[in-house]
């Protein structure tokens, strides 16, 4: 069944297949015709089993048959219930449905027909199960056959004890076998869910199953089907409630809304400056996995300004469940509240149950997180006064932070905010014990055995236990095996270079990761940018992330306040996660491997992006971009009807070509683009854009009239 | 009961070729010599098939062990044309001891058919099933899988031996890392024997150290190392002991044997392991082959000894024999089986072969008849106690294999243990066998000093099997001898065919030098070869 290389077809071969194709046909037509006039005799029937005995794939004849059944049995029950002929009329059914799995048994039309068969109730269901041993016995890993024995299992009513011991014998017969460890896990996640006889004790059952599975990483540890159902078993140890990991005003800050962003001295710090327009700002939640359910019955304000109001949370990045780990709100406070007055403001996240995870996990402690808001008299003419600035990048506008500068003692305090938990949840013994000995095996196999597999597996691992720690203790940086973690990802990458883009991208995870795991890490990626021509402008806290190799982002939740960010020469082939940056106004993305503008749609919801950088990106590169099927287009019903197209599609027909900038570019309201370097770009391209953002100032160093 | 007057006469009397007994050697010759057009007779002084390859029942299996156990000599003959060479009988066994612990006899002693030559059986995709496939006689066999084997460890306890990936996963009895170093060494061999590339390869420096060292270099365990030596390559002597060894085993052929076993698992869809075995005793083998010869043309007559070897007057030769009856035979050659012997008075011949029989080895063998399984949950199967596992004298593994009534080898309900070990004499031999029977039964055997060890291995096994019946004997072993008369080899010390195969095909291109060794038409070999068809389910 499995590594049968194939035989090119000899002349007598061909020949041989083109007399069976014209047969089919002829058959086929028949049936089609049969099907069409809805003849169901006893000839008609018989020609429609010939055709599924040689071709079981013919969807239509298997439908033919499910009526003409349905035809004959009526029938029956018109001239008085005959248990017999029913009986016979199905066992027909039963052994045409055989005959077409003995010549494709991975015929899926075949094997639904059986269950449609079967679901009728008039069948033998010890016979199936012999059936399926003989099936089971030819080829042990046929899904086909797993899938319909859990059919029959579940009519048979077998208990899952029984089914888990028959999964234990064909692992044992051949542990190579991804079907059996699936059914053992859908089995104990039943006899656990259950909680029936032997599996109360949740901890004893998966250390026998971690032993178990050991067993065959240890004898064979290149044969990937173990490490499947490991992976399974970790993830049920470190399973685990959603939890809020932060938030944009973070709990404990004080927040000063101005429309300059000048800094006030009057305010005790840790103030942080918000520009903003009209008294709004947004309001992130992050949670440690993507979650539903974040409305206004769940998170709750206390206000003086927004008792009782009706908040919409819009999920960032949401999959098209509408999990998201990231969700955003806007409070805005009333024009005429100008006042030096902090205003406290209370955020009750899981007031209410409804916040689950997308693998069903609630929850269900509630946290709080409480900050306030200072909203000075607005200068109105100062405002007026002051103009987009331009953004350079020149080395002499950055300057390295210091410790001691006022953007450190603001970074400082944001990494020491915290969210409070009325009940905070800590790592139980057992899940670090067992991953704690999880690493010790993986360790001692790589010892001896050069597996890509099991490093990968040791890579999550010290992940997952860096994870617990924070968990259980949000400050202790001290087990912490970062440098393993990443020397194990460069070593795959080396020796594996078929996958070098997963790899590159956890690589990518990781080391953002321990980037913001500590103050002292993320102090050498922040710097003060000020324009030295204009040094009297407040400077901005920018975080350079650049060179670094990088392919895709995470620890977000590190970095919700950052308003200016440098990801230039990476690696980055997608930008998701970038959505919850909901304060980003400056955005360098240039020399990376972006290549298409579809790849920027996160952009579409950073509402206070002014100046982006996508220079020298492979955008246009590819004349078959994948990715694109994935994102929105005006193929998708993703996209709304909104769009309107007509208004430049009638100066220039080949525009059209352009939907993708169009999506992307319509909702921002640059001031600056730099975007040479790319496949795309032609100054039909930029004629385009500038006329799409009115508000666009300057586009690749040329300002816009 | 025979009258001595019946014996029949035989038409022609000029033969290409003569044999005188049936045993796998002879029978193979006479089937391979008939096939390639020779005149052959087939004679054999017992009323059965297969001499010291027969399978007996209990009482038949005693009184042709005695009577082997004695030197017999034919009266003198004497001929008209002919110098007349009484043709003498060896005793190829000694030290028989048979013991009944039962009280009543064992009824139905026709139901048995013991091993001469246990215990004994093949590897799925060994030469001689490859030949037993090629000459079609699987048409007269059924087979039946041995459906395990233990070793003995260090503690006495028997362990399944993990021999393949699936076994080696459910052991219970190795650390996670001797699994691992185990997997990764049959890939290893893997590897080499798949012939993809040249890095692959073992080394030939390597190939041709001991497969020992080999087996340290690659960092197995001393447990993995017993293992692999003795319960799956089968050795016979103790390998880290290379002083008393007499059989080092290299490199290369370890390796083979290794991938010989693998091969056999899984050859055939109705076995479950590597080993299977005759229903109906081994016996079956050598009267298969005979019936083979039989349809090529030759001639068979049972229950005709012959009373001497005819030779030239004048310068000696071999003519021809005389049998019982009188009648007077001739063939340009002459083989008879291990137990014949002649007189080294006269001619260079049979000195000979009377010469090339002097041999110093010998195997102890074993027979234990008992009501209950060594292991509950098995019928057939193999036990290896390895060397220095029952005691510390102990220089040569004992090889152990019991089979059930499904075999038809007795009553079903009861089960036959066959033993064997090489030795250097009676006395060690003796031992040997007792120390293993002692390690597996519950049954009263005679003790001496050198069973404290067994003493102590008898508190691991728990519920053994009561004896029933056991017998204990001591058997030459010797190796076989070309000229105009030719001598076949006595049942060797190993567990499987390999080497009797390629003794007799030695013999037989000796004997027919421009012919091939059972050449076949290469049609029946595809319809043959169709996956176990032999085998029965």
């Amino acid at each position: 069944m499995h590594g049968r290389p194939r035989i090119a077809p000899t002349k007598e071969d061909q020949e041989a297949s083109s007399l069976k194709a014209a047969k089919l046909r002829d058959l086929q037509s028949q049936v089609l015709n049969f099907h069409h006039n809805k003849i169901y005799t006893k000839e008609a029937v018989e020609i429609s089993a010939k055709l599924l005995e040689s071709n079981p794939e013919h969807y239509t004849g298997w439908n033919y048959r499910k009526l003409a059944v349905q035809y004959l049995l009526d029938q029956q029950s018109e001239n008085g219930v005959d248990s017999n002929s029913i009986q016979s009329i199905l066992d027909e059914e039963l052994r045409v449905v055989e005959n077409a799995l003995k010549k494709n048994f991975k015929s899926y039309g075949a094997w639904h027909h059986r269950k449609w068969v079967l679901s009728k109730g008039h069948s033998s269901i010890d016979r199936e199960l012999r059936l399926l041993g003989r099936f089971q016995k030819l080829d042990s890993r046929n899904f086909h056959a797993w899938n319909y024995r859990r059919f029959i299992a579940g009519l048979r009513k077998i208990p899952d004890e029984e089914e888990l011991q028959y999964t234990t014998d064909m692992i044992y017969d051949n542990f190579s076998n991804y079907s059996a460890w699936h059914n053992r896990s859908v089995l104990l996640s039943n006899l656990l869910g259950k909680r029936e006889k032997g599996y109360h004790d949740k901890e004893k059952v998966f250390g026998e199953e971690y032993e178990f599975v050991r067993n065959a990483l240890f004898t064979d540890p290149d044969d990937q089907s173990g490490w499947f159902y490991h992976l399974w078993l970790l993830d049920q140890t470190l399973k685990r409630e959603p939890v809020l990991l932060s938030s944009w005003p973070p709990h404990g800050s004080n927040l000063c809304l101005s429309v300059d962003g000048s800094l006030n001295d009057r305010q005790p710090l840790p103030v942080l400056h918000f520009q903003s327009k009209a008294s709004t700002f947004p309001l992130i939640l992050y949670f440690s996995e993507a979650v539903e359910g974040v409305s206004s019955s769940t998170v709750t304000f206390e206000c003086k300004y927004h008792a009782g109001d009706d908040f919409t949370w819009m999920p960032l990045s949401a999959n098209k469940f509408g999990f998201s780990q990231a969700w955003l709100t806007y409070l805005k406070f009333p024009n005429e509240v100008h006042s030096l007055e902090a205003f406290p403001v209370k955020v009750t996240v899981a007031h209410a149950a409804g916040i689950t995870s997308s693998s069903g996990m609630p929850c269900s402690q509630s946290c709080h997180i409480s900050f306030t808001v200072v909203v000075p008299s607005d200068d109105r003419e100062h405002s007026e006064l002051q103009t987009t600035r331009r953004i350079s990048w020149k080395e002499e506008n950055i300057k390295s932070c210091t410790t001691q500068s006022l953007e450190g003692d603001i970074l400082r305090s944001l990494c020491e905010l915290e969210i409070t938990k009325e009940n905070k949840p800590t790592t139980t013994k057992w899940s670090m014990e067992t991953i704690s000995n999880e690493i010790a095996h993986c360790q001692e196999l790589l010892s001896t055995t050069n597996c890509k597999i099991g490093k990968l597996t040791l890579a999550r691992l010290l992940m997952a236990r860096n994870t617990l720690i924070s968990y259980g203790n949000p400050h202790a940086g001290t087990e912490v095996h970062y440098e393993d973690v990443l020397a194990l990802y460069r070593d795959l990458m080396k020796m594996d270079p078929a996958h070098i883009c997963h790899y590159e991208d956890e690589y990518s995870l990781v080391l953002l990761k321990q980037l913001t795991s500590n103050i002292g890490s993320l102090m050498k990626h922040c710097y003060q940018y000020q324009e030295s021509s204009s040094p009297s402008m407040n400077p901005y806290l920018c975080v350079r992330l650049n060179g670094l190799s990088l392919s895709r982002l995470g620890s977000m939740e590190q970095l919700l306040w950052v308003q200016m960010l440098d990801l230039s020469h990476n690696k980055l082939r997608t930008i998701e996660g970038l959505e919850a940056l909901q304060l980003l106004s400056c955005l360098k993305l240039n020399n990376n491997r972006l290549c298409s503008f579809t790849a920027l749609e996160p952009l579409k919801t950073l509402k206070s992006l002014e100046a982006l950088d996508i220079s020298y990106n492979e955008i246009g590169a590819h004349s078959i971009d994948t990715r694109r099927y994935l994102c929105s287009s005006p193929l998708t019903h993703a996209v709304g009807m909104d769009w309107n197209f007509k208004k430049f599609t009638d100066e220039d027909v080949k525009l059209k070509g352009h939907w993708d900038a169009y999506l992307l570019f319509k909702d921002l309201n640059l001031s600056q683009l730099e975007i040479a370097g790319n496949a795309v770009v032609n100054d039909r391209l930029k004629a385009f854009l500038s006329k799409l953002m009115p508000s666009l100032k300057w586009l690749d160093d040329e300002e816009c009239c | 009961m025979e009258e001595p007057t019946s014996y029949p006469s035989i038409e022609p009397s000029n033969f290409d070729l003569i044999v005188v007994g049936t045993g796998l050697p002879e029978s193979i010759i006479a089937s391979a010599a008939s096939a390639a057009g020779k005149t052959v007779l087939h004679l054999d002084p017992n009323p059965f098939y297969g001499t010291h390859y027969a399978s007996l029942p209990l009482n038949d299996l005693v009184s042709f062990l005695e009577s082997h156990s004695v030197p017999q000599s034919q009266p003198s003959e004497t001929s008209s044309d002919h110098a007349s060479i009484p043709l003498v009988t060896r005793p190829l066994y000694s030290s028989l001891e048979i013991n009944s612990y039962s009280s009543e006899p064992i009824d139905n002693s026709r139901k048995f058919n013991l091993d001469l030559a246990g215990p004994r059986f093949f590897f799925c995709s060994d030469s001689m099933i490859d030949l037993i496939l090629k000459t079609g006689i699987n048409q007269y066999m059924e087979f039946k899988s041995v459906d395990a084997s233990y070793v003995s460890d260090a503690e006495g306890k028997l362990e399944n031996v993990p021999d393949s990936r699936s076994a080696i996963f459910k052991h219970r009895g190795l650390s996670l890392s001797e699994k691992n170093q185990l997997m990764k060494f049959f890939k290893l061999v893997q590897g080499h024997c798949g012939n993809e590339s040249e890095e692959d390869k073992i080394s030939e420096q390597d190939l041709e150290s001991p497969f020992v060292e080999f087996l340290t270099k690659m960092g197995l365990s001393q447990k993995l190392k017993s293992i692999i030596l003795y319960a799956i390559v089968l050795a016979n002597y103790d390998q880290d002991n290379l002083e008393v060894c007499k059989d080092v085993i290299n490199t290369k052929s370890g390796i083979n044997r290794l991938a010989l076993y693998h091969s056999s698992i899984g050859r055939f869809s109705n076995a479950n392991g590597a080993m299977i075995y005759p229903i109906y005793g081994q016996g079956e083998l050598p009267q298969a082959f005979c019936r083979r010869a039989a349809v090529k043309g030759c001639i068979y007559v049972l229950r005709m000894p012959i009373v001497a070897v005819l030779m030239d007057k004048d310068d000696g030769t071999y003519k021809g024999v005389k049998l019982v009856s009188g009648q007077e035979l001739f063939s340009p050659q002459l083989i008879v089986a291990p137990s014949f012997t002649f007189p080294s008075t006269l001619g260079p011949s049979p000195a000979q072969v009377a010469n090339s029989c002097d041999a110093k080895e010998k195997v102890a063998r074993g027979i234990c008849i008992a009501k209950n399984s060594l292991k509950p949950e098995v019928a057939n199967c193999l036990v290896i106690f390895p060397p220095r596992s029952l005691y510390p004298e102990q220089i040569t593994s004992i090889r152990v294999v019991q089979l059930s009534g499904n075999v038809a080898v007795c009553p079903s309900g009861m089960f036959v243990t066959y033993l064997s070990a090489t030795c250097d004499n009676i006395e060690e031999g003796k031992i040997l066998i007792n120390a293993a029977i002692n390690a597996l039964f519950s049954a009263p055997i005679p003790r001496n000093s050198e069973k404290s060890a067994a003493d102590n291995l008898n508190d691991h096994i728990e519920e053994r099997p009561s004896l029933l019946w056991s017998a204990l004997y001591i058997q030459e072993l010797t190796t076989g001898a070309f000229d105009s008369i030719s001598c076949t080899m006595t049942p060797d010390e190993h567990l499987d065919y390999n080497n009797i195969l390629d003794a007799s095909e030695k013999l037989f291109r000796e004997i027919c030098p421009n012919e091939e060794f059972f050449s076949m038409t290469s049609s029946s070999d595809e319809h043959l070869d169709d996956g176990g068809s032999e085998l029965d389910p």
